[in-house]
C-alpha cells in the first residue's frame, strides 16, 4: 500500500481555504467584468448581441467552444467518476469528444453558410417558416432550460464542498449571487462577453487541469503504467482499471449505456448553444477553424481528467472521496488540496465557479436569441419587428430565463437531478439533429418531415425520461416514493433517436406538399459555397 | 441598423437552380459528400465497436499489454488519435479540394450573376 495515501488529505482543513477561494473567485469575476465593459461598447445590432458581430477569430471561438462545452459536470464529474469507477468515467469522456467529428464534418461551416442566429434560421430556411421556427425554438429552449437546471442544481452541491457552507440559506444565496452575475454578463456583454468570459475561463480551467496532471505524472516519474498500478492498489481492485464498474453491472446497464453513447455522439453537435457559436465567426472557414480549436482542446482536457482520475483514486483514496461533502465530485478539488494545498484548492474551486456561470450565460444567450429571433420577431411579429425591438425583447428574455433559472436551481438543489444533462443530449440528439442533417442533405425533405421528426423526437425523449427509472421506481430516482418506471433505460437515445430519423422520413413521403425547389437549390449552394452568407459587421 | 435593415443581400436575383445544375458545383457537392459520408460512417463504427467491446468483451478489453496498460485504455487512447487523425485530413482535404472551388463559384455568383434565363450577365449590368 502506498502509505502516503488518505493522512495527506484533510476534509476539514478545506474549511479553511473558503475565504482564499472567495477571493480568487471574486478576482476572475472582476477582470471579467472589465472585459466585459469594454467589449458591450460596440453592441448596437442584433448581430451584435446575439452573434459579436461575427468578429472571432476561429482560434477564439474555438477556445470559447471549449469554455461552452467543458461544463463543471464534465471537469468534476468525469474526474469523479474515473476516481470511483475507473475506466467506464474515461468511456464517457471519450463519447463527448468524438462527438464533435459529426458537428465538424456534417454541421459548422454550412450551417454557418446558411443562418444567422438560431438553428431555426437553418431548419426554416426552404421549408415553411411558422411550423418549423416554432418546434426549432421549442425544443432548444426545452434543451437549454433541462441543461440549465441542471447546472444551476449542481451549484449548490458545489458550493456546499468548496465554500464550506452547508446550510440551505446560505447556498441559496451563494445561487443569487452566481444567477445575478451571470444577468449581468448577458445583459451587458451580450454574446461578445459571454465568449469572452468562456474564454477566459478555458484557458483557466485548461491550464489548471494541465498543472495538475503535470503534478501527479511527476509523482510517478511520468510512468502512466506506475499511476494506473497504484490506483489499482490503492482502491484495493484491479478491475478500476477495466471496462464494466458502473456500466456493466447487468444486462440493461450495458444497454443503458449504448444509449447514453448514442445521445452523446449524436446530440453535441445538436445543442443549440453549441450551434450558435458558429455564427460568432465571419466565414465558414473560420467555423472550420474553430472546431479544430475546439475538438483539440477538448481533446487534451479529457486526457488530462484520465490523469487526474487515476491521480485522485492513488493519491486521495475512493473512500475519503466518497465520504467528503460534495461526494464523488469532490475528486479533483481535493486532489488540487493534496497536490498544492490552499492554493491551487483556491484556484480549482474558482475555476469551478467560473465555468457554471460561463455555461449558464452561453445557455441564457441562446435562449433568449431563440425567444427573440424566432418566436417574437419572426411568429408573433411575422418579421415585421425591427432590429432594436428584437434585442429589447432578447434582453428582457435574458431577464425572465435568469430569474427561472435562480428559482429553479434554489428549489432543485439537493434534488438528483444529474440526469437532465443526458436529457438534454437526447433531446438534442432525437429533435435537432434528424432535422439538421435531413434539411442539409435530403432534397426532398418537407416541412410535415421536420415538424414530425422535431416534436417526435422532443416527445419521446422526454417521456421515456418520465417513464425511467431516473424519476420514479428506483432507490435512487428523483420519486424515490413511487414507481411508474414502465421503460427500464434512463437514456432514452436509443429508442427516441431512430425514431425521429424514422418520422422525418414518414413525415416527408406521406407529405402531400412538395417544396420549392428554387430554395432547396439555393439552400445547397449557399451552404457549399458561403454564397450571401452573414458577414462580419465592421465598427 | 444592423444587417436586418438591408435588403436580403446582394444574391437575391441569382437563379440557384442554374448554379445547381452547373458541373463545377456538382463536382463540388461531389467531392464534400464522397468525403464526409464515408468518413462519418467510419468513424461513428469505429465508435460504436469501442462501445460494444468496452460493454460485452470486458475480458478482452482487461488484456494487460505493457505493464498496467490493457487493450481498452489502448483502444481508447487509439479513439483520440483517429479523431485527431481525422480532424487534420479533413481540414488539409477542404483546404485543397473544397475551399478553391467553392471560392470560385463565390466569386463568380458574386461578380457576375446568372440571371434567371441562365445567361451569365456581366456584374457591371447590374
Amino acid at each position: 500500500m502506498n502509505t502516503i495515501v488518505p493522512a495527506a488529505v484533510n476534509v476539514e482543513a478545506l474549511k479553511d481555504t473558503t475565504l482564499l477561494n472567495m477571493g480568487i473567485f471574486a478576482l476572475f469575476v472582476a477582470v471579467t467584468m472589465v472585459i466585459v465593459f469594454r467589449a458591450s461598447r460596440n453592441n448596437k445590432t442584433a448581430a451584435d448581441y446575439y452573434a459579436a458581430g461575427r468578429s472571432f477569430t476561429g482560434s477564439q471561438n474555438g477556445t470559447a467552444i471549449a469554455g461552452d462545452y467543458l461544463s463543471a459536470a464534465s471537469f468534476l464529474g468525469i474526474t469523479g467518476a474515473i476516481a470511483i469507477n475507473g475506466y467506464d468515467g474515461f468511456l464517457y469522456s471519450i463519447g463527448f469528444l468524438v462527438a464533435w467529428l459529426v458537428a465538424l464534418l456534417l454541421v459548422a461551416e454550412l450551417l454557418r453558410n446558411t443562418g444567422k442566429f438560431t438553428m431555426a434560421d437553418v431548419l426554416s430556411f426552404r421549408l415553411r417558416q411558422r411550423p418549423v421556427r416554432i418546434a426549432a425554438a421549442l425544443s432548444t429552449l426545452a434543451v437549454c432550460f433541462f441543461y440549465l437546471l441542471a447546472q444551476m442544481a449542481g451549484a449548490g452541491s458545489l458550493i456546499s464542498l468548496l465554500l464550506g457552507i452547508s446550510d440551505w440559506g446560505g447556498q441559496a444565496l451563494v445561487i443569487i449571487v452566481v444567477g445575478a452575475l451571470m444577468i449581468m454578463y448577458v445583459l451587458i456583454g451580450g454574446m461578445k462577453g459571454t465568449t469572452w468570459v468562456q474564454i477566459i475561463k478555458a484557458i483557466l480551467l485548461i491550464a489548471g487541469a494541465g498543472v495538475m496532471t503535470a503534478m501527479v505524472l511527476a509523482i510517478y516519474g511520468f510512468n502512466l503504467s506506475s499511476l494506473l498500478g497504484s490506483a489499482a492498489e490503492a482502491a484495493n481492485n484491479p478491475a478500476i482499471l477495466n471496462p464494466g464498474l458502473q456500466y456493466g453491472k447487468t444486462e440493461t446497464s450495458k444497454l443503458d449505456f449504448m444509449s447514453l453513447g448514442l445521445a452523446l455522439v449524436l446530440g453535441t453537435a445538436a445543442l443549440p448553444h453549441v450551434l450558435m457559436r458558429f455564427y460568432t465567426v465571419p466565414t465558414a472557414k473560420e467555423a472550420r477553424k474553430s472546431v479544430v480549436w475546439a475538438i483539440w482542446l477538448i481533446g487534451l482536457f479529457y486526457l488530462f481528467t484520465l490523469v487526474l482520475g487515476y491521480g485522485a483514486a492513488a493519491l486521495v483514496g475512493a473512500e475519503t472521496i466518497k465520504s467528503a461533502p460534495g461526494g464523488v465530485n469532490s475528486a479533483a478539488p481535493l486532489l488540487a488540496f493534496h497536490l498544492g494545498g490552499p492554493l491551487l484548492l483556491g484556484f480549482i474551486s474558482a475555476v469551478a465557479f467560473a465555468t457554471i456561470l460561463a455555461v449558464v450565460a452561453g445557455l441564457t444567450i441562446t435562449a433568449a436569441a431563440s425567444f427573440a429571433h424566432d418566436i417574437y420577431a419572426n411568429v408573433i411579429a411575422k418579421g415585421k419587428a425591427d432590429a432594436t425591438t428584437e434585442v429589447k425583447v432578447a434582453r428582457r428574455t435574458v431577464l425572465v430565463i435568469g430569474v427561472l433559472a435562480i428559482l429553479g436551481g434554489i428549489f432543485a438543489n439537493g434534488q438528483n437531478v444529474a440526469f437532465l444533462v443526458a436529457l438534454a443530449f437526447a433531446v438534442a440528439a432525437s429533435a435537432n439533429l434528424p432535422t439538421i442533417v435531413y434539411s442539409l442533405f435530403w432534397r426532398k425533405f418537407t416541412t410535415q418531415g421536420a415538424v414530425w421528426s422535431m416534436y417526435g423526437g422532443l416527445l419521446a425523449a422526454i417521456l421515456l425520461i418520465t417513464f425511467s427509472p431516473v424519476v420514479s421506481g428506483a432507490k435512487t430516482s428523483m420519486i424515490p416514493g413511487a414507481n411508474f418506471a414502465l421503460f427500464p433505460l434512463s437514456n432514452p437515445g436509443i429508442v427516441s433517436i431512430p425514431l425521429a430519423f424514422f418520422l422525418g422520413w414518414l413525415g416527408t413521403v406521406l407529405d402531400k406538399r412538395r417544396e420549392d425547389p428554387a430554395k432547396q437549390a439555393e439552400m445547397e449552394v449557399r451552404s457549399l459555397t458561403g454564397v450571401g452568407a452573414e458577414k462580419a459587421v465592421d465598427h | 441598423m444592423g444587417n436586418e435593415a438591408q435588403p436580403q443581400d446582394a444574391t437575391a436575383s441569382v437563379d440557384f437552380q442554374e448554379v445547381q445544375q452547373t458541373e463545377r458545383f456538382k463536382t463540388l457537392r461531389k467531392r464534400h459528400r464522397s468525403f464526409v459520408f464515408p468518413m462519418a460512417v467510419v468513424f461513428l463504427l469505429w465508435y460504436f465497436a469501442y462501445v460494444l467491446l468496452a460493454d460485452y468483451a470486458v475480458g478482452f478489453m482487461s488484456i494487460k499489454v505493457w505493464g498496467n496498460i490493457n487493450v481498452g485504455l489502448i483502444l481508447g487512447l487509439l479513439q483520440f488519435v483517429t479523431t485527431f487523425g481525422i480532424t487534420a485530413w479533413y481540414v488539409s482535404y477542404s483546404n485543397r479540394k473544397l475551399d478553391p472551388i467553392a471560392a470560385e463559384i463565390r466569386n463568380e455568383i458574386e461578380g457576375h450573376e446568372f440571371d434567371k434565363d441562365g445567361n451569365v450577365i456581366s456584374g457591371a449590368a447590374k
